[in-house]
């Protein structure tokens, strides 16, 4: 019988990705309600030092595979080892962090071992009663939520986005760590990377953001930006944008919360001449303390604002930038 | 070369409004549109035919009403158009969808298959890469740009991640997905227009016509691992505090809402 919560840890360039540590949070809170374990599966070059982080996070066991053909990520590697340790882990859940590798890597999983993938689930629960494994996610632009179940197959998959589930903290635990070879053959290299491009990241990727200061199309132009960023830097923030505003030109796409963008939980967010429309709501609602700030008083965005102020951004973003200089000073 | 191009036809979710007394999605009178990513895609595969040579054929899976994607397509300049559709298709999730798919690109013939990255509608970004494993090729998702190497069935593709960028060379047979920064797509043109429902026809393909290639348990609803078990509508958070104040006061609400959440 299959049993206990799998989840494929991302590591890029030897860096755990934090999405990674999130899912280990949930999958401590899945098995624990089920009398099941948390097995990490890790893949990589060189990698067998991070398994005594992932323990530390909540792993009661780590898998990892090792072999110079997984250094940089390609599909056909990476899913080859992971088909292979979950069959011999035969794990009832595998968890995926829904990242553009993870995004790439699940699906083939999926559809090679011929079981259900539910994306991007923003809840996922066990049934008290039927002991169903619950994947909620958001359907047709975030308004309408639907659970889905995998009876039939196992194991049941699901990606999570970056954000949505809470990693447990650090500390000294005990845990197994397990070497697991994998034979690989060229035949296994189906893709040439011939180059890398680092994009250079001046700017903290938003889901790692405690504070976000974000303009919509009611912030009216590119230059507009920068008073954001102002407040934004005063406040250890950063900024982020609506579709609209990314659409128009005024934010890079990376910026972008949203359905189609990222999903952000930053402790506070600012949504600055953003309307409030539900694909944009959809990935930043869970925020600790939302700030709206639009003319328009019946604007969507009042509807999930903690503290919504009707009134002109452009004069009162520079103002409130200005009095917390003073008052951080 | 001969290039597949997969696209859905999805409601405009920029359209979509909401019910304001029970929150719920007011679907009718929304437009159906090609999604965005599958639009790049047809596009990216007509530049490589523009510049290269071959045949482009768009396909869907879908109802009857899925026609008008595939005839928008025949204006923008694909070469031939079939629509996927039988009731034994219906309610598969994404695994029997690309199954099924796979089917009908294994009857069809392919060197190049190009899928957008994800519809707009469902956002799993699945149905790629799974046709991608069906049919047992390689893949590269989220493409930003598509070269082909001028003496090689090969692709350079530019494949964007959160953090870089990286050059892949993929040789054909191959999946590719694309981003919606791949490309402008073109317009329809008058004579496309004229000839996608002059000229050229939309060949429906059912069950009956790829059964040698996709077995009936792996199709439609029967075929599906997932199962939605119910869907709701989200319970919105209780509304919070809406002040329509001077400028001044404004910032000092903010200022003080910083200061009881301890964040300055």
């Amino acid at each position: 019988m299959s049993e206990n919560v799998l989840v494929i840890c991302e590591q890029r360039d030897g860096v755990l990705q934090k999405v990674s540590l999130e899912l280990i949070g949930k999958g401590r809170e899945l098995a624990e309600k089920t009398g099941q374990k948390v097995v990490a599966l890790l893949m990589g070059d060189g990698i067998e030092k991070l398994a005594r982080v992932l323990i530390n996070h909540g792993a009661d066991k780590v898998v990892y595979v090792e072999h110079e053909i997984l250094k940089d990520y390609m599909t056909e590697p990476a899913a080859k080892a992971a088909c292979a340790v979950i069959k011999d882990e035969n794990p009832d859940i595998v968890l995926v962090g829904a990242s553009s590798i993870g995004r790439d890597l699940a699906p083939r999983i999926a559809a090679r071992i011929e079981t259900g993938l539910t994306a991007d689930c923003t809840s996922l629960t066990i049934d008290d009663e039927t002991g169903e494994f619950l994947m909620t996610r958001p359907a047709f632009g975030g308004n309408i939520m639907a659970t889905i179940i995998c009876p039939q197959h196992r194991p049941q998959m699901a990606t999570v986005r970056p954000g949505v589930m809470i990693a447990c903290d650090e500390q000294p635990r005990d845990g197994e760590i397990k070497k697991f070879d994998v034979s690989f053959d060229p035949g296994d290299v189906t893709v040439e990377i011939l180059e890398t491009i680092k994009t250079t990241k001046k700017a903290k990727d938003i889901t790692e953001a405690k504070i976000l200061v974000s303009g919509g199309r009611g912030t009216g132009n590119k230059e507009n930006f920068a008073t954001l960023r102002e407040l934004a830097d005063v406040l250890g923030g950063e900024i982020s944008a609506s579709r609209a505003a990314v659409d128009l030109g005024y934010a890079e796409k990376d910026r972008q919360v949203g359905q189609t963008g990222k999903t952000v939980r930053p402790d506070v967010y600012f949504a600055c001449g953003i309307s409030g429309a539900i694909q944009h709501a959809a990935g930043m609602e869970e925020s600790g303390l939302i700030f709206a700030i639009n003319k328009n008083s019946s604007a969507p965005i009042f509807e999930i604002a903690d503290v919504g102020i009707v009134g002109d951004m452009h004069k009162i973003i520079p103002k409130l930038t200005a009095r917390l200089k003073k008052e951080m000073a | 070369m001969k290039i597949i191009v997969c696209i859905k036809q999805v409601p405009d979710t920029n359209e979509v409004k909401l019910d304001q007394e029970t929150g719920v999605l007011i679907r009718d009178g929304v437009p159906s549109i090609i999604n965005p990513d599958d639009l790049c895609g047809i596009e990216a595969a007509l530049e490589l035919k523009d510049k290269y040579g071959g045949h482009v054929t768009v396909i869907t899976m879908g109802p009857p009403q899925a026609d008008v994607a595939l005839r928008e397509a025949l204006a923008m300049g694909c070469d031939a158009a079939h629509l996927i559709s039988d009731r034994l298709f219906g309610g598969a999730d994404t695994w029997a969808t690309s199954k099924t798919l796979s089917g009908a690109i294994k009857k069809l013939g392919y060197d190049l298959i190009i899928t957008g990255r994800q519809a707009i509608d469902g956002d799993t970004a699945q149905v790629g890469p799974q046709i991608a494993e069906h049919l047992g090729i390689p893949q590269v998702t989220y493409a930003q740009e598509i070269e082909k190497l001028e003496n090689e069935n090969a692709f350079v593709v530019l494949r964007q991640y959160e953090d870089r960028y990286q050059k892949i060379k993929i040789k054909a047979p191959a999946l590719i997905t694309a981003l919606s920064t791949l490309n402008s797509p073109r317009y329809m043109s008058v004579g496309g227009i004229v000839a996608a429902y002059d000229e050229l026809e939309v060949k429906t393909i059912t069950y009956e016509d790829i059964k040698d290639f996709v077995e009936q348990k792996d199709i439609g609803l029967k075929g599906s691992p997932t199962r939605v078990k119910k869907s709701f509508t989200k319970t919105a958070k209780g509304k919070g505090e809406l002040h329509e104040v001077p400028d001044d006061e404004a910032v000092e609400i903010i200022i003080n809402k910083l200061k009881q959440h301890y964040v300055i």
